[in-house]
């Protein structure tokens, strides 16, 4: 269950930057997950009340960007969606591959007042 | 004089109107609140007297909100990345092999870490950090062996993060030189996203595990260097296909080492010992 300290991670960087805007109240705050990235989704909305209960988040919205996954092949170059990280190049079969998308864990950005 | 709206400045926002006391306080973030507070018990009508002529209108719609959006683009792990890059850059300064080792529960981590500081601790000079939710009981099984050891002890905390390692190798202070084993919690899961900043991940599977493993907890393959086999003494026992069990390791990660072992009789651990020798003479990476 990481996808508690991630909540938590999310809720220290809304922290330093609402104090950083001067604005006093987060709105909705705006993630970026892939579907690589190692993140349940359920998970965190499980976690999620727990973790921004008595913070700057308690009353934000919060919006997830699921990002899909992504990759070239190193052997033969094609770019194909990738749904597991072992997902073969369909063009050639190597498992050799750069993944390009889908790995992103970020705060995008935050509505405040 | 406020600016918002005209009406008494600092001083005078107390302002006694006939017997009402009229406290006006100025909120002026971006709403405008006009508390009125009536502390003599008496009715409170809604009507305003103020002595300065001017009304007011309670209608906030008039107000500007002033919502923005602030553009963070702020890796969650960010903080974690940063002290881990703190980590790497100790140990590529004092030629330390630092080497996370992760696997499930009962894989037999801490065996083969016994098995490795009795054979070879006249070879290499050995420091461990052991993770574990709680209890000192691998940090005593290691300390028995003569070899400094911290006990990280992470409480309902699922992996070890970087700055965890940061307090734990001040505590150390190991030498030049040396091998340090990060014992990471039991849990194929979490740790894989946590970078601690190691020359190396080692992910340790036993025998008894099955071979579609790689395949139901992929991230954690996909982000280390070597796989070690362990428990390869009781095969004869058990209907599992090494073979396959590498084919689908090597699906998640196509440059995955394998070495099989067997802590309890010392089986393959020449192999292990072999690599840890060619790492040790081999120059740090700069990654």
């Amino acid at each position: 269950m990481h996808e508690l300290s991630i909540a938590m991670g999310i809720v220290k960087i809304a922290r330093q930057e609402l104090k950083k805007s001067g604005a006093h109240k987060i709105l909705r705050i705006d993630l970026d997950i892939g579907k690589l990235a190692g993140i349940e989704f359920e998970a965190l909305d499980f976690v999620w009340p727990m973790a921004v209960k008595d913070t700057v988040l308690e009353t934000a919205e919060r919006r997830v960007n699921k990002i899909e996954g992504k990759a070239t092949c190193l052997e033969c170059d094609t770019e194909f969606a990738v749904k597991q990280v072992y997902d073969p190049c369909p063009e050639c079969n190597s498992y050799l591959k750069g993944i390009i998308q889908g790995k992103e864990l970020r705060v995008q950005a935050l509505e405040v007042e | 004089m406020c600016g918002t709206c005209g009406c008494g400045g600092d001083e005078n926002n107390i302002i006694l109107l006939g017997k009402e006391h009229h406290h006006h306080d100025h909120h002026h973030h971006d709403h405008h609140h006009h508390d009125h507070h009536h502390e003599n018990g008496h009715e409170h009508h809604h009507d305003h007297h103020h002595g300065n002529g001017h009304t007011h209108e309670h209608d906030h719609h008039q107000h500007d909100h002033k919502q923005k959006v602030i553009a963070v683009e702020q890796d969650v792990l960010q903080h974690n990345e940063l002290m881990a890059a703190r980590n790497r850059g100790y140990f590529e300064g004092r030629n330390i092999l630092a080497l996370n080792l992760v696997s499930s529960p009962g894989s037999g981590k801490t065996s083969l870490l016994e098995r490795t500081l009795t054979d070879k601790k006249d070879d290499f000079s050995f420091y461990v950090i052991e993770g574990d939710q709680q209890s000192l009981n691998d940090a005593n099984r290691i300390a028995a062996h003569d070899i400094p050891v911290v006990q990280i002890n992470t409480g309902k905390g699922c992996h070890l993060e970087s700055d965890m390692i940061y307090r734990a190798v001040k505590k150390l202070d190991p030498d030049q030189n040396s091998i340090l084993f990060i014992e990471n919690v039991g849990n194929l899961v979490c740790p894989a996203m946590f970078n601690l900043g190691e020359t190396d991940r080692i992910v340790i599977i036993s025998t008894t595990e099955g071979v579609d493993k790689p395949i139901k907890y992929p991230d954690m393959f996909l982000t280390s260097r070597v796989c070690i086999i362990n428990k390869t003494d009781l095969l004869p026992y058990l209907g599992i296909d090494l073979n396959e069990l590498k084919e689908n390791a090597l699906k998640v990660n196509p440059s995955l080492e394998f070495i099989e072992v067997s802590a309890t009789t010392g089986e393959g651990m020449d192999q292990w010992y072999e690599w840890l020798e060619k790492k040790m003479k081999a120059t740090p990476e700069i990654k």
